[in-house]
């Protein structure tokens, strides 16, 4: 074994040419295969932040059209109690209404919800950029676009209205930016009790939006928990039944993810292959002698084996280096034009372990055909021929 | 003296359309501690011989006997641990592993042997390597050595697991006269001092009659036998 192993690395050093360019070549497999798993999963978690990143992954509401889910206070924390799986539950009553401000007026969701007690979903609070959280009933939040179009800014007093029905006064408290055009130019925020009492709820509300630690177990967690809670009058949605098709375009994207990768590591397994029988072709002089000195064809091959070894540990070890840092690169250079990284990759340790662990595996595979050859090698071959 | 590799009707056929037949009927054996000398023009078959002897090649019919014991019953993995144990090589193109030293290459059969070297092995290839006057290059590269210093660390390599037998094929072939002289000096000594049986193949006639036997090959079939 030790032999063997010694023997390898002669070689190997002899040949530091050919050793350092069947490296690198590892390597660029290793870092291509980093940098675009990375890249891809980065991608995939920035959009379906952007997509469902702010709005809740399970909803409850009510089974009728219209009615209200009574006692909220109670079921939320119920399903609090469900276990883990849930990170919030919150409770909030929203409604269609009309809000003027001088003599423009436009449609909105009045939105309530209990802000002091839990803002995990919407995360109102990261967004306002001007002004304050809402704290009294006659104070609400504006969006940015709807602020500008306007020409809104915090401490204003608007008219909310209903057609032929309530209409109140708010003051705007702050205005706030969530980078969602669709909510900043129609969502109003304000108390979970302003909205109960101005739609006229009750102390009822209109929907519990669930936060989930997994979010690709949604569908699943919402079969179970409308199961746990066991009340027929309730309705749990998932956001991926909502979202079929951008779920359906993720999958594609990784499916060609993992095509990249999958051709990338047969293109690194053939170079290595080749590359190794070609050496074991170089080295058959020196085959020929260990065996004719008594070398097994055990010993012989293994010499091979480790040849793969070390090859692929080294370009494992490049690849890395040269992987994590395109991913460096990519996230320091292409930039939005607000200079926020325009994808963010998150290193993913177990990613890369497993890249590199299937680069030195793969490299092993390669280096069993000229093993093979190694061991079968006659030294009279080599003996007769000079 | 005993009798230590013996030759059965050894035939040796190569190709299978075309069979060309090197050797016929050879019936040869070779006593233990004697210094032989095979004769013969090129093509008459004696490397052939020699590399069966060695158990390097197998002849197509006929059973090889070294000390007793019959080489075409071993498996693969035996006859190689035969080989490193029992049969030193110095073969005409010298043969050393160029990616190591001239002390790693005569190293090489005890770390085949035991996996590892011993500071009393260690000190036995430097004083072979003395013997054979290369201590002074002993850890240069073969490649960087001239021919007849890589052919003298070849014979010190061979003589490293004190093996009982030594085969050589044209061990001065491409070697100048003086050189030839005193590694056939040097063949000789080990083979009086240490008892090991040398069976040499050679052109040179001034080699060839200072063996104790002289066997010459003939179209495959031996033509003479001659016991000094």
């Amino acid at each position: 074994m030790r032999l063997a192993c010694s023997i390898a690395i002669r070689f190997l050093k002899s040949g530091k040419g050919q050793t350092i360019l069947i490296a690198l070549g590892i390597a660029i497999g290793v870092s291509v295969q980093i940098f675009i798993g990375l890249l891809i999963t980065g991608l995939q978690q920035s959009l379906i932040d952007k997509t469902i990143g702010r709005s809740p992954q399970i909803t409850v509401t009510a089974k009728e059209d219209g009615k209200t889910i009574p006692d909220a206070g109670a079921l939320a924390a119920k399903i609090q109690g469900y276990g883990d799986e849930i990170v919030a539950a919150e409770p909030a009553s929203d409604g269609s209404a009309f809000l003027s401000f001088s003599d423009k007026t436009d449609p909105i969701l009045f939105r309530g919800m209990d802000l002091a007690a839990s803002d995990q979903i919407l995360r109102i609070g990261e967004g306002i950029y001007e002004g304050r959280l809402p704290n009294a009933d006659d104070e609400i939040l504006v969006g940015k676009d709807l602020a500008e179009k306007l020409a809104l800014s915090s401490g204003d007093t608007v008219k909310i209205a209903i057609p032929y029905g309530t209409e109140k006064e708010y003051k705007v408290s702050g205005l706030y930016d969530l980078k969602v055009a669709s909510i900043n130019s129609s969502w109003i925020i304000g108390t979970l009790s302003a909205t109960q009492a101005f739609f006229d709820y009750g102390s009822g509300v209109t929907s519990i939006g669930i936060k989930v630690k997994t979010p690709f177990e949604a569908d699943n967690t919402a079969t179970k928990l409308s199961s746990y809670i066991g009340d027929g009058n309730l309705t749990f949605t998932d956001w991926k039944t909502q979202n079929e098709q951008l779920l359906s375009g993720l999958n594609g994207q990784s499916i060609s993810s993992i095509m990249i990768q999958v051709f990338v590591l047969v293109s690194v397994v053939l170079g290595i292959a080749s590359v190794l029988a070609i050496t074991v072709m170089q080295k058959s002089k020196q085959v020929g002698i260990l065996k004719a000195m008594g070398i097994t064809d055990r010993i012989s091959s293994l010499v091979f084996l480790f040849q793969g070894l070390f090859l692929g540990l080294l370009g494992a070890v490049l690849g890395v280096l040269l992987g994590v840092g395109l991913c460096v690169m990519f996230v320091t250079f292409a930039r939005n034009p607000d200079g926020t990284a325009l994808i963010a990759i998150s290193v993913d340790y177990g990613f890369i372990a497993l890249s590199a662990g299937i680069a030195v595996l793969a490299a092993i595979v390669a280096s069993l055909i000229p093993a093979r050859k190694s061991s079968q090698l006659n030294p009279i071959e080599v003996i007769r021929n000079g | 003296m005993a009798e230590i590799v013996r030759l059965q009707n050894i035939n040796k056929i190569y190709g299978d359309k075309i069979r060309t037949q090197v050797l016929f009927d050879i019936n040869l054996s070779f006593e233990e501690g004697t210094f032989n000398s095979i004769i013969g023009a090129s093509g008459s078959g004696k490397s052939t011989l020699l590399n069966i002897l060695g158990t390097l090649d197998q002849p197509t019919t006929g059973d090889i006997l070294i000390r007793g014991v019959r080489t075409s019953d071993m498996k693969r993995k035996q006859i190689a641990r035969f080989r490193n144990e029992t049969i030193g090589f110095i073969f005409q193109f010298h043969y050393l592993l160029p990616e190591f030293t001239a002390l790693e290459n005569v190293l090489m059969p005890t770390r085949i042997q035991n996996g590892k070297v011993t500071d009393a092995e260690k000190a036995r290839a430097k004083e072979l390597l003395d013997v054979v006057g290369l201590s002074g290059v002993m850890n240069n590269l073969s490649v960087n050595m001239s021919g007849g210093q890589q052919q003298r660390a070849a014979i010190a390599r061979a003589l490293m697991n004190r093996p009982p037998i030594i085969l050589a094929d044209e061990p001065t072939g491409n070697l100048d006269s003086v050189s030839t002289e005193s590694i056939y000096k040097l063949l000789r000594q080990v083979n009086r001092e240490t008892g090991t049986t040398f069976i040499v193949i050679t052109h040179d006639s001034r080699i060839a009659e200072k063996a104790d036997r002289i066997v010459e090959i003939k179209d495959g079939r031996i033509g003479l036998d001659l016991k000094n």
